[in-house]
């Protein structure tokens, strides 16, 4: 934050002014954001290049309100000139603006979405915020920030078998609740973080959020390094903590000691082993989101998908998050797995994780996802329950047709 | 600055903004399109309830989960004219102080109030129940710079002029 604000010190509580790298939104929180910033007398935006519109929450439009919230937001984008993403050419806003080289450490995203937190991953500060932040952000390039305190989470060991990102972020939020992280911002340190792919980096700093938090940062590493490899759109510098850094708090988890975790209905904290849940009936899974419809979720759904069948009383939902990923999938066979299990594929979308179309929840039913939030009624009917889980367990629980630990059926 | 209420109590801890607007709803732009689906994941009943000129009292780590802006747009648009609370999540309360929407942590508040009790919120610190004062903490000097703008908006427009 020092290097993006005019401050020479900065104290945790401290309100100072920030400036953006890159400023992003969607079909939901873009044209509200342009009302706002026409009512801010604002006619351009600050820097057309820094600015990336994406369609993807109502993706295809689900009605007549939806298509024209795209319409909207595809006229916009053009009448400015900044980047825009549309149907057919990218996909879930999170895992694509990093597919597309926007976000690099040390950079500064403010986002029109809560889980812009997932930029974390590649050693940003992404940051979620409403439509009214974003449009001054359009309009003057910056946002209001109270400076946050900071949670260090070390990670030591290796994910045990059938355990991965998500579990982590669930054993987080297993002990510091969906209010321990509000106006702190969630560092991950030490060799257990160095430990997981850039893929489970998403999924961890994706539900930083969920803990109250603005942000979930890892270090950017060798990985990090090699995934930007001739896709990063600026040139960038590592940053970590001083020696001396003061935390709110330091939290210990060792990976070698988890087992696949599960948040049960309704609140993201809710965490359990999946063994203490095993046995619930499942009536849908859905595998994909902002952070789980990478090459690795897929391939971890593959693993236990392929060649099995989808349990007749279960309906499975796939969602690869990007164009990209859909055509890698496919191109290695995985799309075909699942369709010939019973699962369908669908286009990148958000879909169904915030009860947005393309696979909502009737009352008195339960699923099993790997997206972020289960609050009542986030998929669909409020009498719903939502479980989850990463892709192993999402799949074991496909074929199952229960929840199941994923050795039950490997 | 001063803005008073009538108090409607919404009890629980970490109320999201999914239940308070679900996500089949955000196909809409236009506030008084928003405002007839506020609640409605909750408690639809409550917004019968909404006088002109209500302050909602809530308890902890309110607003949790989606930046969605449509739920204080909504609040609004019902003539609520602002929260008090034990404590927030910070997009919400970013949002609520961004639209003007006067905002307050006071837990001896929250202790206080029921359904219909007259509410003052003190920007300079402090929340008044039927009269009685409770000290909340002083907002931030930018904060109080932005409500007396009348939001982030007018506190935008002022520099977009310059």
């Amino acid at each position: 934050m020092l290097a993006h604000c005019d401050a020479d010190e900065l104290r945790p509580g401290d309100v100072v002014t920030v400036r953006c790298d890159v400023v992003m939104a969607n079909d939901v929180s873009g044209p509200v954001a342009f009302r706002a910033m026409e009512r801010m007398g604002a006619t351009r935006v600050f820097d057309p290049d820094r600015v990336v519109m994406v369609a993807d929450h109502f993706m295809p439009a689900k009605d007549a309100k939806s298509a024209e919230l795209q319409q909207r937001l595809q006229r916009w984008s053009e009448a400015q000139g900044v980047s825009y993403y549309g149907q057919g050419r990218g996909g879930i806003e999170h895992t694509l603006l990093c597919e597309e080289g926007w976000i690099t450490p040390g950079a500064v995203i403010a986002g029109g979405d809560s889980h812009t937190c997932t930029y974390g991953a590649l050693g940003a500060f992404g940051t979620g915020l409403g439509s009214t932040d974003i449009a001054s952000c359009l309009a003057l390039g910056s946002f209001w920030q109270a400076v946050p305190e900071t949670i260090l989470v070390e990670l030591t060991g290796r994910p045990a078998e059938y355990v991965t990102g998500k579990d982590v972020i669930l054993a987080v939020l297993a002990e510091i609740g969906v209010g321990g992280g509000t106006n702190a911002v969630l560092e991950f340190a030490g060799p257990g973080a160095e430990a997981l792919s850039v893929d489970e980096r998403l999924a961890v700093a994706n539900m930083a959020v969920e803990a109250g938090s603005e942000a979930g940062i890892f270090p950017a590493d060798e990985k990090v390094a090699a995934y930007l490899e001739g896709r990063a759109r600026r040139e960038w510098r590592a940053e970590r903590s001083d020696e001396d850094a003061e935390f709110r708090r330091r939290l210990a988890i060792e990976l070698d000691g988890l087992e696949p975790l599960v948040a049960l209905p309704h609140l993201p904290g809710n965490v359990v082993p999946v063994s203490a849940a095993a046995g619930v009936p499942v009536d849908q899974v859905y595998i994909g989101n902002c952070a789980n419809g990478t090459m690795t979720d897929l391939r971890q759904a593959a693993s236990i998908l392929g060649g099995r069948r989808v349990h007749p009383r279960t309906r499975a939902i796939v969602v690869p998050a990007t164009q990209a990923i859909w055509r890698e999938a496919a191109a290695e066979g995985l799309l075909d797995a699942f369709v010939e299990a019973g699962a369908i594929v669908s286009t990148p979308t958000c879909g169904a994780c915030f009860g947005g179309s393309n696979g909502a929840l009737a009352a008195g039913e339960t699923a099993v996802t790997t997206t972020n939030r289960n609050f009542r009624g986030r998929m669909g009917s409020p009498e719903a329950g939502v479980h989850l889980a990463n892709a192993w367990v999402a799949a074991a629980a496909a074929v199952a047709g229960e929840l199941v630990h994923p050795r039950e059926i490997a | 600055m001063r803005v008073e209420g009538v108090a409607l109590r919404v009890h629980g801890d970490d109320v999201d903004t999914d239940v308070m607007y679900p996500g089949a709803f955000l196909n809409v732009e236009d506030p008084e399109e928003m405002a007839p689906h506020l609640f409605e994941g909750f408690d639809p009943s409550l917004r019968e309830r909404l006088a002109n000129g209500t302050i909602l009292v809530v308890d902890a780590n309110f607003g949790i989960g989606s930046s969605r802006e449509h739920v204080p747009l909504a609040m609004k648009a019902n003539g609520i004219r602002g929260v008090v609370g034990r404590s927030f999540a910070r997009i919400f309360f970013r949002n609520c102080v961004n639209l003007g929407l006067a905002i307050a942590r006071c837990p001896e508040a929250v202790d206080a109030a029921g359904d219909g009790s007259r509410v003052v919120i003190d920007t300079e610190g402090a929340v008044e129940v039927d009269g009685t004062r409770y000290a909340a903490p002083a907002a931030p000097p930018f904060l109080l710079e932005l409500g007396a703008a009348g939001g982030l908006v007018e506190w935008t427009a002022s520099r977009v002029a310059r």
